[in-house]
């Protein structure tokens, strides 16, 4: 009975087309469409107000209302599958990405997936980043064959859109104008201490970080930058990685541990 | 089995836009109050600011996703992640509600009202145990905001809540401003509910405010919103419990349009002051 009662009343809070159920009354009628309508509205808006704390600048980009909307017709048909909504919202980008209504805007699923990267390093472990002069002490010869283990909040996010300028501009970090270069931008999430933090870096540099991320040794990493940008400069690129926050260890190759 | 024991004095619930605030201009708060399900990341700002909190006020850790009222089975890797929240921060207390938020594998986001029965009440006490057992703590049963009734109920709500405490040894969450928002919508009265109410097992105070609206019939339909400042009718019927129950911890619940630190602070403050005038002696 309890069982058959909650299925009836968590059916039909996400599908409007359902009647009332008809276990519920109330005092004042026996179909109380507007009083369970307080539990129809609070699960949709409810939800939608979570992805909005989890998506501010895409919410900024298409406006409250538009936002709302498209929101609400996520939640109902991507309920979440856990009480802990930190990360929920991770199928997000993909139903921007086929919202009829946001079309016009072709960037807007790698904003979503940018805010997404940075949610997830606000949450992720905490854990101290390597020291940025670690690779001084490792000689030239041994460099090739290392590789790098990165911070669990440290994700790359590339787009064929200027999206770090754009998520910049509605965040609030730059002037809100018009883009004259519009160009493909890549981003590196991080958040070394406790603030988040979203840098733009070049193509070369997106993929040295993907290669090695997916555990390719530097000199592997290093021929597909090259592949990609032929002036690729890894000394600059290594230099500003150790800075970054994103590292928190270097691990030599074992053959050269001896 | 360790029992709650929040101060007898005025929390409030902590809000990450306070931490600045909070940290520049220390007040005596009697506890903060965090929702659980807040602090189960890895890691970050959540829990560096919560670890702040903590060596410095009473907290509680209120849970709003165990869904204690399902007919199925409590999540146990959620019962997992509370208990290592409470081996974390040892909170003077833990609770959650006498609702249900999730069914099957898909997580609701509210808290749903369910039948007053004695297979209800069975269950609700199975899953009451199971917390404490779980937690090796006695746990705060917080009473609903309720919008609406099932036909099938045999069971007041206060006799249910006493037959749980009663049952499991919880302890319970008087929530005052869902006992005029049920009452209200229920056409009952907050004060006769109130008076059936089993204040000896009650560990903690909630207050909040709440929206006004009408059913389809134009009766008072109260909407449990957390928004706004606690209504003068709520304030009433608390000072009323108060002058019968001595001092107990109470929190202003402030949860949405989150005011700034100095608006809930007076809030605290004049549920500060409730507390402070049951504690003079009556003769005095």
């Amino acid at each position: 009975m309890m069982s058959i009662t909650q299925s009836r009343f968590a059916e039909a809070l996400l599908d409007r087309t359902r009647p009332v159920p008809a276990e519920v009354t109330s005092w004042t009628s026996s179909e109380p469409v507007r009083r369970y309508g307080v539990y129809r509205n609070n699960v949709a808006s409810g939800l939608a107000r979570a992805l909005a704390a989890r998506f501010p600048v895409t919410e900024k980009i298409v406006g409250e209302e538009f936002f709302t909307a498209m929101a609400r017709d996520f939640v109902l048909t991507h309920p979440p599958t856990s009480p802990v909504l930190l990360h929920y919202g991770a199928d997000f980008t993909g139903f921007v990405a086929d919202f009829v209504p946001a079309a016009s805007l072709p960037y807007l699923p790698d904003i979503v997936r940018l805010e997404d990267a940075q949610i997830r390093a606000y949450h992720a472990r905490d854990i101290a980043p390597i020291a940025p002069d670690v690779l001084m002490r490792i000689t030239s010869e041994r460099m090739s064959g290392l590789s790098f283990r990165f911070h669990p909040a440290a994700s790359i996010v590339r787009s064929a859109f200027p999206i770090v300028t754009i998520w910049s501009m509605n965040a609030g970090l730059l002037p809100l104008a018009p883009i004259e270069d519009w160009r493909a931008e890549d981003a590196l999430v991080t958040r070394p201490e406790l603030s988040v933090v979203t840098r733009q870096i070049s193509p070369g540099s997106a993929i040295l970080l993907l290669a090695l991320m997916r555990d390719a040794t530097l000199g592997e990493a290093f021929d597909e930058a090259l592949q990609a940008d032929p002036d690729f400069d890894l000394g600059r690129n290594l230099a500003e990685l150790m800075r970054s926050g994103a590292l928190v260890d270097i691990v030599a190759e074992p053959s050269l541990e001896a | 089995m360790k029992r709650a024991k929040l101060p007898a004095d005025a929390g409030v619930g902590f809000k990450p836009e306070h931490f600045t605030a909070i940290a520049q201009e220390p007040r005596p708060i009697g506890f903060f109050e965090v929702h659980a399900e807040n602090y189960m990341g890895d890691g970050g700002p959540p829990h560096a600011q919560l670890t702040r909190i903590r060596e410095n006020y009473a907290l509680s850790l209120h849970g709003v996703g165990l869904s204690i009222g399902s007919a199925q089975d409590l999540d146990r890797d959620h019962l997992v992640r509370l208990k290592s929240l409470c081996t974390r921060y040892q909170p003077e207390s833990f609770s959650e509600h006498l609702a249900w938020s999730s069914h099957d594998t898909t997580f609701l986001n509210d808290l749903l009202p369910l039948p007053y029965t004695q297979e209800t009440l069975l269950r609700v006490a199975e899953h009451v145990d199971q917390v404490q057992e779980t937690l090796g703590r006695q746990m705060l049963l917080e009473n609903p905001a309720t919008y609406l009734l099932f036909a099938e109920s045999t069971i007041s709500e206060t006799e249910f809540l006493a037959e749980i405490a009663r049952r499991t040894s919880c302890g319970l969450l008087l929530d005052v401003n869902n006992v005029f928002v049920s009452a209200t919508n229920h056409g009952l009265d907050a004060a006769a509910y109130l008076k059936a109410f089993p204040l000896a097992h009650v560990g903690e105070i909630h207050l909040s405010g709440h929206a006004v609206t009408q059913d389809e019939t134009g009766a008072p339909l109260l909407i449990d919103t957390h928004d706004t400042q606690v209504a003068d009718p709520v304030w009433a019927l608390y000072e009323s419990v108060i002058a019968r129950t001595g001092p107990i911890a109470s929190l202003v619940e402030w949860d949405d349009n989150i005011p700034a630190w100095p608006v809930l602070v007076r809030e605290a403050q004049a549920v500060q002051t409730i507390l402070d005038r049951a504690r003079r002696p009556a003769a005095a």
